[in-house]
């Protein structure tokens, strides 16, 4: 996958095209969520700008620490209580502005407008209720059903996540099922109210690769069968490459670039985005490859430094990458692909400062540069 | 998966480590007996990698700690060197226990966090003995460097001072100080992100070339085992399915298991389309294993002669051995056991 210089069609490029005339559901801005600790101010999230379409999904990406859980659950209102959401961060929840909304009072904004799918089903699952009660229980709460009907609609909701024999399983406890089957019947929580948003966290990444496989097409199917919204947060690109119609790749409390899926492998501005594809290893790759590993460490956002915070270890680092903060900017080419980058790839400036330090064998911030290094 | 047996074993003079025929069973809560290794043979070249993979379940942990002798498998004979070690006991196997070094999953919990980083790394060296104290610091300093770290900074640290890539890294100077001849990898890498993963994966190499070290590296990301091995074994629920050679293994799969690990792979390409899941359900118990070959219930080419008998492994393509039945190879010549190409 090398660069290349071609970008595709212009602003509003859709990986599905035509299903996307429709209003906007989720639109964030300048989120900023701190932490107080011992050692102080963590900026978990540090000015995060989303928007989202009603059947589009959205893949965000990034390592431990990036900020992309905390994001989601500032979205969901289920930050811990050493959270600060910062002035001026606004989430609109299909227009209406989620700041003055306590869910608590609120009883429908869990479940019916927000639903979220956590990495481990056993967060969201009761141990000591059967899964067929936790699923009837929300309906007969959320959508006023009665007891027949929601114990129908329920065995109904786990035929429509797949579970084999869903009467058996209805009468089932969670640790009767496996880690898939859990997930599914999360998943079927998660839509029982047929939620406009949902946003699922890593849902299969404590799940065995022929079961993640699974889920993922459980989720995109009933995602595209009920038009709604969805953000996949992942720590693996190969998660959302297939799956999603625009990724926002995170990186210390930030998004660093922003594209259609397509248009964000064919032509990767950041070179965090592209360093952190070639560390992947591939199966179409031969063994003992030598990876294109990326030197240090994500840093810990408490006081940061200014400049860039991938700059440190940034092949194409300049001064000018140590002493301001670049800002997530639309490519010249296409309006929806932006990057928070002053020397983004592929470009003129980009170019020059990436061979300045192969030529020197080494960036401005005094991280070793050979020309083998990413691309 | 049902496969049993040896064909896979190789006849070398450099053979390093040869499992054959391990059992390993546990004692379920209820009394009943988990199956959590059922005849599992394989072995390593010197200067070799391994892979074992296989879903949560398989036993690949398991093959790993029976090959340690923590604890020693229900049944089964582990040779290094073309020495048993399965009953050695003391000093013997304390002795063979410096050939064979484990590096784990949890970096930070497979350190001991109230001692130091250069004590830990040394510890090994000071219980073999016959090193004075200087040369003990001397490889000691010079292993942690050779890991990437500083020994200057690094050596008088303890572990929570540490990111998880480093632990890994004081996990490896742990093992590689006693300069050993097989290490036995246990998913080092599953817990850290991508761009630490590559550094450790980068550095398993590195430590394979400069001492023609033999692994054995278990994962459960097959393109994570893919990069570091030179011959893959495929488990399932707790037998073999298919030996091979890494570079072709998940490109012509011939096992239908094999083949459903490799459709599964989320490839980081948009322009790869996404199929339907290849296999549906989900492992059955290891307390109740099915009869035959253990795929069964999963296989989508299941035939009723794969519940009654169990398939042997054995050479279905030059270096490739296959437990099936009906394996997915166009059929070569009599006896090659018929194709059943999707």
């Amino acid at each position: 996958m090398s660069g290349q210089t071609t970008v595709g069609a212009g602003p509003g490029e859709n990986e599905r095209v035509g299903k996307h005339t429709t209003r906007e559901v989720l639109k964030v801005d300048n989120l900023r969520v701190w932490f107080h600790t011992p050692a102080g101010m963590l900026r978990a999230v540090d000015g995060v700008d989303l928007s989202l379409r009603q059947g589009e999904t959205l893949g965000v990406v990034g390592e431990s620490g990036s900020g992309k859980s905390v994001m989601s659950r500032a979205i969901m209102k289920i930050l811990p209580r050493n959270a600060e959401l910062l002035e001026g961060s606004r989430i609109l929840l299909d227009g209406r502005d989620l700041a003055g909304v306590n869910p608590k009072k609120e009883k429908h904004l869990w479940g019916v407008d927000l639903a979220m799918v956590f990495q481990d089903p056993m967060t969201s699952l009761t141990p000591v209720i059967t899964v067929g009660h936790q699923l009837s229980e929300t309906l007969r709460y959320h959508r006023k059903l009665d007891r027949k009907a929601a114990r129908s609609e329920a065995v109904d909701l786990l035929r429509r996540v797949g579970i084999p024999e869903p009467e058996k399983r209805y009468h089932y406890y969670p640790h009767n099922l496996s880690g898939g089957m859990r997930q599914r019947v999360t998943i079927a929580l998660a839509i029982s109210c047929s939620p406009k948003l949902l946003i699922a966290d890593e849902p299969t990444t404590a799940l065995d690769v022929t079961v993640q496989h699974q889920i993922l097409n459980l989720l995109q199917s009933l995602q595209e069968s009920a038009s709604m919204s969805m953000i996949l947060v992942t720590h693996d690109l190969g998660v959302v490459a297939g799956r999603a119609d625009h990724i926002a790749v995170m990186y210390a409390g930030r998004v660093v670039e922003r594209a259609p899926t397509r248009q964000l492998f064919r032509q990767m501005r950041h070179p965090y985005t592209r360093a952190l594809i070639d560390a992947i290893p591939r199966v179409g790759m031969p063994s003992q490859t030598r990876l294109a590993s990326i030197p240090g460490r994500p840093p810990v956002i408490i006081d940061p430094p200014p400049g860039c915070s991938f700059a440190p270890r940034c092949p194409s680092a300049q001064d000018r990458c140590l002493k301001e903060t670049p800002e997530l900017e639309s490519d010249t080419d296409s309006a929806s692909h932006a990057a928070a980058c002053f020397y983004p790839l592929g470009t003129a400036a980009g170019d020059a400062a990436r061979q300045r330090n192969v030529e020197a064998g080494v960036s401005a911030a005094g991280t070793p540069v050979t020309s083998g290094t990413v691309i | 998966m049902a496969g049993s047996g040896t064909a896979h074993l190789r006849d070398e003079a450099d053979v390093v480590l040869r499992a054959e025929n391990l059992i390993v069973e546990y004692q379920g809560r209820g009394g009943e007996r988990v199956f959590a290794v059922s005849d599992v043979s394989l072995d390593a070249l010197r200067g070799e990698t391994v892979g074992l993979v296989g879903e949560s379940g398989c036993g690949k942990s398991s093959v790993a700690r029976a090959i340690m002798q923590l604890p020693p498998p229900t049944a089964g004979t582990v040779e290094l060197d073309g020495e048993p070690i399965e009953h050695l006991t003391g000093a013997d196997l304390r002795e063979k226990r410096r050939k064979l070094q484990m590096i784990f999953q949890d970096p930070i919990s497979s350190l001991n966090p109230s001692r130091k980083v250069k004590d830990i790394i040394a510890e090994g060296l000071r219980i073999q003995g016959g090193l004075s104290k200087d040369e003990v610091a001397a490889r000691t300093t010079a292993m942690i460097e050779r890991v990437g770290l500083d020994p200057q900074r690094a050596g008088d640290r303890r572990p929570h001072e540490f990111s998880g890539g480093q632990c890994q890294r004081i996990s490896i100077a742990r093992a590689m100080v006693l300069d050993p001849e097989v290490l036995i990898c246990d998913e080092p890498v599953s817990a850290l992100d991508v761009s630490v993963q590559a550094q450790i994966m980068n550095l398993l190499k590195e430590m394979k070339e400069r001492y023609r070290l033999t692994m054995v590296f278990i994962a459960h990301d097959l393109a994570v085992v893919k990069n570091l091995s030179d011959r893959i074994v495929v488990m399932y629920l707790g037998k073999i399915c298919e030996v091979g050679g890494s570079d072709d293994l998940f490109e012509s799969p011939t096992h239908p298991y094999t083949r459903a690990l490799a459709q599964s792979i989320p490839e980081p390409d948009p322009d790869i389309p996404i199929g339907p899941a290849a296999l549906t359900g989900d492992l059955p118990s290891p307390l109740a294993p099915p009869s035959g070959c253990r795929f069964r219930t999963r296989c989508p080419l299941a035939q009723d002669r794969c519940a009654a008998e169990e398939p042997a492994i054995r050479e279905i393509l030059p270096g490739r051995f296959t437990a099936c039945h009906f394996p997915l190879v166009e059929p070569r010549s009599p006896g090659l056991g018929a194709g059943a190409a999707v």
